[in-house]
């Protein structure tokens, strides 16, 4: 293959992805895609694997532990995997009704209808293993299941990679790393 | 029932399309030769089956399976959706076994091209000393051949692959025919100068990927996705880079979905015939051959010959001697990786470059082995960079900083591409413990009897393990990382046997057709026209990865074939 048709690879390894409806690199085009998709189809997405209150708190719980994840498609995500696997569909469903009767305790309402520095409060406790030996030990688990399938949803998500500055999967002609990375990583390095 | 034979007799039946398999059929085509190819998988097309280019977003389940397998220890991608691994450490409905108080893991693909599709491309040439480890230590064997007599097929192989590397002049790792390799990412400039510090030597890594245009073959693009196969063929696998191209020439008879069962002799010994199973019919059919070319995998081979028993063979083909399945090795594997400080935060650009580390720890210390305590060497891999994100990525970063919301997500940033990962690779010495035979209670779901594996680490090996720890934490530390030193073991710490994926030394070759299956042209000494080509005619397993010697003595064998052929000899 000649270096003039190596050029229109690598030109075209953008435009074939582009052509499938895929972006390779310019995460607000897909956002904006998806934003398309969601008006197209009237807006509003109908959960598989839960019910209306259950989907509510999911978004809600997405929304807190990663915040741009309901954009990035993670409760869409969790619902999809979950809807798939009565495993998972468990932890989750149970998660959420143990979450509800903790709040119905502490703050008479809901988790989705108590107000935002309740359920911060209530997540202050649930988010760190120390607080696992007790009574607040299920949601203390469930907490980690919530929060890495929400990790999951949002770093594989457009706005998740964009977030983490993540630059390739674009190809490139010549091998280069930019000198002021090189000059950032040597002057604060110990060799 | 009478099982399907052709009666077209081919001159050469390949069984596997791998390293070995694929080198055959692209030198044996080249000589003029027709070959037929029997693979268990199907045909692949890289432009559609590879998944390179993919972001994760493109799937719905964003590569955690389609009923979350992911979560749940039951991921059907071994090495995640996008890799094109075409199998996994487990198949439906063909099973392994191990042996009690043994452990091991078989890594199989089943497609065209077998593990050259996902493989990790690292091209290491035995060293001289490498083919003689007995005269050198006293332990293990000495193979047939000389680094002399194997170094022009090297030269062949790498000039034909295409392999990156430099002229270092290192005694265990020598030079080979290179093409000039990419610059390293910041992580690796960082290595490097800690490695000088400690007297290490770190090299640019010698990659099956061509960073110029080469035979047809586009230079490499640098997206840093290598295992996920090649749409433009510019890193090695054999399917995409010598057996596509083959077929154009004409004379490959390829049979996919053909799982070998049974290798059939004829009156006077050889092999006259190959029965396999059709895996999409289950119809047992033969295939009749004057020369059959067995290269499905050390262990798959093995499996074969040991499958192959007849009232002259009793206790299977070409092993009289009784080494086959025997002195069973794979790579010695320990990983340590810590977060660098001076990372933090690292401007953002892109690093993916080649599919692996552009730097590695060639072994360094081949002339202090004595001191050292124990007898073989290893070399270091570097891991790092910006990686494309993906599922399970951040599961440790929730886990060590715990809360959520914008805190944990500043975190996560700021320490995204900080971690530099190091991979030990050491040689194991075969023992008499770790073999594979067949169980005489389990057979798979096309009737074929299955291994059961034996399996252990001896000391040589726990030994070298720690010294890879203090080796890794010493690199580490240097760089400013802080490294939890984990309380686990030796025997917790280092890799299952067969999970590096180098199993091999399954039908050795030697001198002696008391001591070995093959002569040192990978011909079985008992069967004239029966060749084995993949890693399993190893006498030992060096410190590095076999996919290049496998390619360089498949090469040597071809042209031995045809010559032997001309000669009618076989």
């Amino acid at each position: 293959m000649s270096e003039h048709s190596r050029r229109d690879l690598l030109k075209n390894l953008s435009l074939t992805a582009l052509a499938a409806g895929l972006s390779t690199v310019d995460a607000q085009h897909v956002h904006q895609m998806a934003a398309d998709e969601k008006k197209a189809s009237g807006g509003a997405y109908k959960a598989k694997a839960f019910n209306d209150h259950e989907y509510a708190t999911l978004r809600k719980m997405n929304d807190i532990i990663f915040p741009g994840s309901l954009e990035g498609g993670t409760s869409e995500f969790i619902d999809l995997l979950c809807s798939r696997s009565p495993e998972l569909s468990a932890i989750f469903t149970g998660g959420f009704a143990w979450t509800d009767e903790q709040m119905m305790k502490r703050y008479k309402a809901s988790f989705v209808d108590s107000k935002p520095d309740q359920q911060t409060e209530f997540f202050d406790l649930i988010a760190y293993r120390k607080n696992g030996a007790g009574e607040l030990g299920p949601g203390v688990r469930f907490f980690e299941w919530i929060r890495k399938m929400t990790s999951d949803g949002y770093y594989t998500s457009a706005i998740g990679i964009k977030d983490l500055g993540f630059m390739g999967n674009k190809g490139m002609a010549k091998f280069e790393i930019p000198a002021e990375a090189i000059q950032y990583a040597l002057k604060r390095s110990p060799v | 029932m009478q099982a399907r034979q052709n009666s077209t007799v081919h001159d050469v039946v390949i069984i596997g399309s791998g390293a070995g398999g694929g080198t055959m059929v692209q030198v044996l085509t080249g000589l003029g030769i027709k070959v037929a190819v029997l693979e268990a998988g199907p045909m692949i097309n890289p432009a559609k089956d590879y998944k390179e280019h993919m972001w994760p977003y493109q799937v719905p389940h964003r590569g955690a399976g389609d009923d979350g397998g992911y979560y749940l220890n039951r991921n059907p991608y071994s090495f995640g959706y996008f890799n094109a691994s075409f199998g996994g450490w487990q198949l439906d409905g063909e099973p392994y076994t191990t042996a009690p108080g043994s452990n091991f893991r078989w890594f199989r693909s089943r497609a065209l091209g077998g593990r050259t599709n996902h493989y990790g491309r690292f091209s290491f040439r035995f060293s001289d000393y490498d083919f003689k480890p007995y005269d050198r230590d006293g332990l293990g064997t000495n193979w047939p051949l000389t680094y002399d007599e194997v170094a022009p097929y090297y030269d062949k192989a790498e000039s034909f692959i295409g392999i990156t590397g430099t002229k270092e002049n290192i005694r265990s790792t020598p030079d080979g025919i290179f093409q000039e390799p990419p610059p390293p990412r910041v992580h690796e400039l960082l290595v490097q100068r800690a490695s000088k510090k400690l007297n290490i030597p770190c090299i640019p890594n010698r990659m099956a990927v061509i960073t110029k245009n080469h035979n047809g073959r586009a230079a490499c693009h640098y997206c840093g996705q290598c295992g996920r196969g090649c749409i433009t063929a510019s890193n090695y696998c054999s399917a995409n880079v010598q057996i596509l191209p083959a077929m154009k020439t004409g004379r490959v008879t390829m049979i996919n979905n053909a799982m070998a069962r049974e290798l059939i002799t004829g009156a006077d010994g050889k092999v006259t015939a190959v029965s396999y199973i059709d895996t999409k019919t289950r119809e047992e059919k033969q295939i009749r051959c004057r020369t059959v070319v067995v290269a499905a995998s050390a262990c798959e081979s093995a499996r074969l010959l040991l499958n192959s028993k007849s009232p002259r063979h009793p206790n299977g083909l070409a092993n009289s001697s009784g080494v086959v399945g025997r002195y069973l090795t794979d790579t010695v594997g320990y990983s340590m990786s810590a977060q660098i400080p001076s990372l933090k935060n690292l401007p953002r650009h892109d690093s993916d470059g080649m599919g692996g580390m552009h730097v590695f720890m060639p072994w360094w210390l081949w002339d202090k082995q004595q001191q050292l305590g124990f007898p073989r060497g290893y070399h270091i891999e570097v891991g790092g960079g910006f990686g494309m994100p993906g599922i399970g990525g951040f599961h440790g970063s929730c886990l060590r900083y715990e809360g959520y919301g914008k805190k944990l997500q500043d975190q996560i940033r700021e320490e995204y591409g900080s971690f530099v990962g190091l991979s030990g690779r050491g040689e194991m010495i075969p023992n008499e413990n770790s073999y594979c035979d067949i169980d005489p209670n389990v057979i798979d779901k096309y009737g074929i009897p299955v291994l059961r594996f034996s399996w252990k680490w001896s000391d040589y090996e726990l030994k070298q393990l720690q010294h890879m720890e203090q080796t890794f934490s010493d690199i580490l530390t240097t760089l400013g990382g802080t490294v939890l030193k984990s309380q686990r073991t030796p025997e917790q710490k280092i890799s299952v046997g067969g999970e590096i994926i180098h199993e091999l030394g399954t039908v050795r070759m030697g001198d002696d057709p008391t001591k070995s299956a093959l002569n040192k042209y990978n011909q079985a000494h008992e069967v004239k026209n029966l060749f084995v080509c993949d890693a399993a005619p190893f006498v030992s397993n060096p410190d590095k990865n076999p996919t290049l010697t496998i390619c360089a003595l498949a090469w040597r064998t071809a042209e031995y074939i045809a010559e032997e052929m001309r000669k009618g000899n076989v």
